[in-house]
């Protein structure tokens, strides 16, 4: 099934859950977040999408004042087709629903998503950072990011040189 | 050696007995294995057949109070240098710690953008040895160890104290 197949599917089935993009290239398409998680569960579960595969969960930081994305590759094993779902997020309150329990592999991209966007997946039942420690200040991949001066009173960024360093 | 330490003055049968105390001290430091990232592959050539640690008396062990020198053998990120620091303290004196490659010695290649990333495992526990190399080939990691030998061997645990 191509992509502009699957894009009237979920029109069809979702009436305005679909932004128009002129960015969007190939198999992306962007949604409207509030209607995620039946989006999902319909892309698993209907007989002509069977999207069985969930490959990635990424986050984007789009820079300066540009919503964060939460993106989702998708793959039929079925029926060999696959797309990338996006979803903008407010900067200041970035919330999306959790799928963790559509695709299980969900529980680690989200928390990995978490940990370096600070993107909260409502729903997750295990929402802790994956790879930072846990009591890590701010979030890193994060184009404003700004890095903590100590951890546990160790030095983290390289000061070494600037201060006379022995 | 604890209570007898630094406590003699030197004469020749304390000396005899100290040159032959940082003798067997030098001759067999096992080490603490601990590889973190890809310097302890070379970490384990270095101890497998080829190169044959024990030659020089030093063998792997897996547990930090059976250990007399720790080589950190690559990336120190921050959440780990809490728990290096911690098998650090957990040795039994005399300890010794080997820097193994660029990421324990100054952070390496994440030198400058790397946010998680410890700056040199210098930050956390005193090192004795830096190897050079990223990472270092069997030999350098070698002659490492042969220099810590040396400095081990010119203590006197009984009557001097080496800074």
């Amino acid at each position: 099934m191509n992509h502009s197949e699957i894009q009237s599917l979920i029109e069809e089935k979702f009436p305005n859950s679909l932004i128009a993009n002129e960015n969007l290239q190939g198999n992306q398409l962007e949604i409207d977040g509030q209607f995620w998680k039946d989006i999902a569960t319909f892309l698993k579960n209907d007989p002509k999408l069977l999207f069985d595969q969930l490959e990635c969960i990424t986050g984007i930081d789009t820079g300066d004042d540009g919503p964060l994305q939460s993106r989702y590759n998708l793959h039929s094993m079925e029926l060999r087709h696959k797309i990338e779902v996006i979803i903008s997020l407010d900067r200041d309150n970035p919330t999306v629903e959790s799928i963790e329990q559509i695709w299980r592999i969900g529980d680690w991209f989200e928390r990995e998503t978490y940990d370096m966007f600070g993107i909260v997946y409502e729903g997750h039942r295990d929402l802790r950072r994956i790879l930072c420690p846990d009591d890590w200040e701010g979030w890193p991949l994060r184009k404003d990011y700004e890095l903590q001066e100590t951890y546990h009173g160790i030095m983290v960024p390289k000061v070494k040189e600037e201060e006379g360093w022995e | 050696m604890g209570v007898l330490e630094n406590k003699f003055n030197d004469n020749i049968v304390v000396g005899s007995l100290d040159k032959f105390l940082s003798w067997s001290r030098s001759t067999s430091p096992w080490f603490f294995q601990f590889g973190l990232a890809c310097c302890a592959i070379e970490m384990m050539a270095t101890a497998a057949a080829r190169h044959d640690l024990e030659r020089i008396g030093m063998m792997p062990r897996s547990s930090p109070r059976q250990a007399d020198v720790m080589i950190v053998a690559g990336t120190v990120t921050m959440k780990m240098a809490l728990r290096v620091k911690k098998l650090y303290e957990q040795m039994a004196n005399p300890k010794y710690v080997i820097s193994m490659g660029s990421c324990a010695t100054s952070g390496g290649p994440y030198w400058q953008h790397g946010y998680h990333v410890l700056k040199g495992v210098d930050l956390v526990v005193p090192v004795d040895v830096y190897v050079p190399g990223c990472p270092p080939r069997p030999e350098a990691l070698i002659e490492g160890l042969l220099k810590l030998q040396q400095l081990i061997s010119d203590e006197r645990p009984l009557t001097r104290k080496l800074a």
